[in-house]
């Protein structure tokens, strides 16, 4: 029996039971969009990763407190609060050699009050030294100076977000305009009163973080006046070259440990990172999530895959008479071991296709989402994922679909035609 | 000399139950021969006839086809012996179900090696008068059509020899008598039959009688002498 003809049976039989054929491929149909979403996904955000590191520029170092795992997440997710980082450990930093500029930094959640218009939005307290390390352009005013920042005076910066929310609707120039900036963490009602001097241009998220959701006050005031606090929750750094800053995070370490009478790595009570490693954090982040939905498309694979040998038993059984007719005028029990695994194939085959489609739909759904949400995510349906997921759901009914068909081509001709 | 059956012996064996069939059956058929098997229900006819198919292998005893000896043959051999040199009819048809006659005759012969199998198959319904039918799925039949279906995907291969177990037992005396000249016609084309009949009727049409009892030959008469046309005609000549 020629390859043709053989899959004209088979696409004759599958197409005579269509519904059942359609209930048979669904596990399949899941495992494979799954597969094609994962990989779409992990490129998309690849993407997204590599997008942020060229953003924020691969010179920038950042100084946290405490002494995080080297591959894992900043301890404050932790809820552990370090108090050792001061103003005085920026100011130091700031005459590392390479080190062009430090921003020192507190941040936090606040409450943005203008006339009876209020938002809730995040804030960061900054020493004025932000357009050095980041780069970014002002839509309008300025961004405040270094001595208003030391000064503690009452300015602050908006982001486009706040801004157009705030003021947005009535068509009000926020320049010049008074806002009252309040902390859950603060006493004082109210809100501390703040005269707005620039609002920032949209730049989307840095790290994980919306850096147009944002108010940026001078240091001092988000120390002491919304936080109450003393010492510093992130140092910036901005290195001179990108190939200096192996170099700068030996310096600051030795100068941070030197300032802090560190004498052994454990002892250490801060963290020094480049950009490169917090994305490396994140891609691992990503990865570890991959992994554990191709466990799930895997999963979904062998459960297919188990109905596919249910549902080729039974057919085995239905069609035994069949099979004893065929083997009777000449069938060999290869012709007819090709004929239920072509089927199987087949079935899983079909499945894939509708997985591929699915799942291609499912992750230009996950792009539009993530566009929607302001992050740079390129939709990647690869040749290689479809194909990767093509052959991956025909090696399923083969797989699967090998033992039914032994089953068939061992069946002795004689009883077969007399099963009832 | 076509077959040639020694002492065949046949036990089934389920688990630890035994059960001879055939205790010793010795026999040749020459080519152009039309034999029918006779003998009481139980007495082992079908039983030969899947042997004598390559359905099924003797416990014991020797089978020659055609000069060779079958007892050394592989699955695959025999499956290609059913294919090219053997016909099978059956007493329930066995037609594939939602198919059309064309191509339950063309089965066989997807597992062969023949080109122009369309062009195969309708000479095979025009044997058996049924070219009017060709596009017909098998269950919109009548029983005698069915049966003459299964004469021509038995003739299709152009065999050796056609092997029909009770072919006229499912059906009326009319369609019976259509079924059995049919028969006749591709024996006198040359065509050897080998048939199993309880009826005296369907056996007339025979030249030569074996009866079976309790699996051994009580008897082996010619009954007539005919002329053949051929000494194994081609199919349609
Ligand atoms: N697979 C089997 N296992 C055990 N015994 C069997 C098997 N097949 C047939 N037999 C027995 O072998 C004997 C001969 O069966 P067979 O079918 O050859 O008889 P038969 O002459 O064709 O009878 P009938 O005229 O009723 O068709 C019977 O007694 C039957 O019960
Ligand atoms: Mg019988």
């Amino acid at each position: 029996m020629n390859v043709r003809d053989t899959f004209g049976l088979v696409s004759r039989t599958l197409l005579a039971r269509k519904g059942r054929s359609l209930l048979t491929m669904l596990g399949i149909v899941i495992g494979v969009s799954g597969v094609i979403v994962i990989l779409a996904l992990g490129a998309g955000a690849q993407s997204l990763i590599l997008g942020q590191v060229t953003k924020l520029g691969s010179d920038l170092l950042s100084v946290q407190p405490g002494k995080s795992n080297e591959k894992g997440p900043p301890v404050q997710l932790f809820g552990i609060v370090v108090t050792t980082l001061t103003n005085a450990d920026a100011d130091a930093l700031r005459r590392v050699p390479h080190i062009k500029a430090a921003d020192a930094m507190v941040l936090g959640t606040a409450t943005v009050t203008w006339g009876n218009q209020s938002i809730d939005t995040n804030f960061f307290g900054t020493d004025g030294y932000h357009p050095d390390v980041l780069t970014f352009t002002m839509r309008e005013g300025t961004y405040f100076s270094v001595a208003q920042a030391d000064a503690g005076a009452n300015v602050a910066v908006l982001g486009s977000t706040v801004a157009d929310e705030l003021f947005g609707s009535r068509g009000v120039d926020p320049v010049g305009q008074v806002i009252k900036v309040r902390n859950a963490a603060q006493a004082q009602a109210g809100g501390v009163p703040l005269r707005v001097v620039g609002v920032i241009n949209p730049r989307g998220n840095i790290a994980v973080v919306n850096m147009d959701d944002q108010v940026f006050l001078p240091l001092p005031i988000g120390q002491q006046q919304l936080l109450g606090i003393r010492h510093l929750q992130l140092i910036d750094l901005k290195v001179d070259a990108a190939a200096h800053v192996p170099q700068a995070i030996a310096d600051v370490t030795r100068v941070m440990d030197e300032r802090h009478h560190v004498r052994t790595q454990d002892q250490e009570d801060f963290t020094v990172r480049s950009q490169a490693d917090i994305m490396n954090i994140l891609s691992s982040i990503t990865s570890a999530l991959s992994l554990f939905l191709a466990a799930m498309a895997a999963i979904s694979l062998v459960v297919g895959g188990v109905g596919i040998l249910n549902i080729m038993l039974v057919t085995v059984a239905e069609r035994t008479r069949e099979i004893g007719l065929r083997k009777a005028v000449g069938a060999t029990n290869g012709a007819i071991a090709r004929q239920f695994l072509l089927e199987a194939a087949a079935l899983t085959g079909a499945g894939g296709l509708v997985g591929v489609a699915l799942g291609a739909a499912i992750a230009l759904a996950a792009a539009l989402v993530m566009h929607a949400l302001g992050y740079e995510w390129a939709y990647v349906v690869s040749p290689f994922s479809v194909v990767l997921a093509l052959v991956i759901s025909v090696l399923t009914g083969v797989g699967f679909g090998l033992y039914p068909a032994l089953k068939a081509a061992r069946l002795d001709p004689i009883e077969a035609l007399r099963y009832e | 000399m076509l077959i040639r059956v020694e002492n065949l012996r046949k036990d089934y064996v389920n688990g630890d139950v035994v059960t001879p069939v055939l205790h010793g059956v010795s026999f040749t058929v020459e080519p152009g021969e039309f034999l029918a098997v006779m003998g009481p229900s139980g007495s082992g006819k079908s039983t030969l006839m899947h042997i004598l198919g390559f359905l099924d292998r003797p416990t014991a005893g020797a089978y020659f086809f055609e000069g060779r000896d079958t007892r050394t043959f592989t699955d695959a051999e025999l499956a290609r012996l059913r294919n090219e040199r053997v016909g099978f009819v059956f007493q329930a048809f066995n037609l594939l179900p939602r198919t059309t006659v064309l191509d339950n005759v063309r089965l066989p012969l997807l597992y062969g090696t023949k080109r122009n199998q369309d062009a195969l198959a309708r000479r095979a319904l025009e044997a058996v008068g049924l070219t009017h039918r060709l596009g017909h799925l098998s269950n919109q039949l009548s029983g005698g059509e069915k049966q003459r279906v299964a004469i021509a995907r038995a003739l299709v291969g152009d065999p050796a020899v056609i092997f029909a177990d009770e072919p006229t037992g499912n059906l009326d005396s009319k369609s019976g008598n259509v079924v059995m000249d049919i028969l006749q016609t591709l024996n006198d084309q040359g065509r050897t039959i080998i048939l199993v009949t309880h009826e005296t009727d369907t056996a007339n049409h025979a030249k030569r009688i074996i009866r079976l009892k309790d699996g051994l030959v009580v008897s082996d008469v010619v009954v007539k002498k005919r002329t053949r046309a051929g000494d194994r005609g081609e199919l349609g000549k």
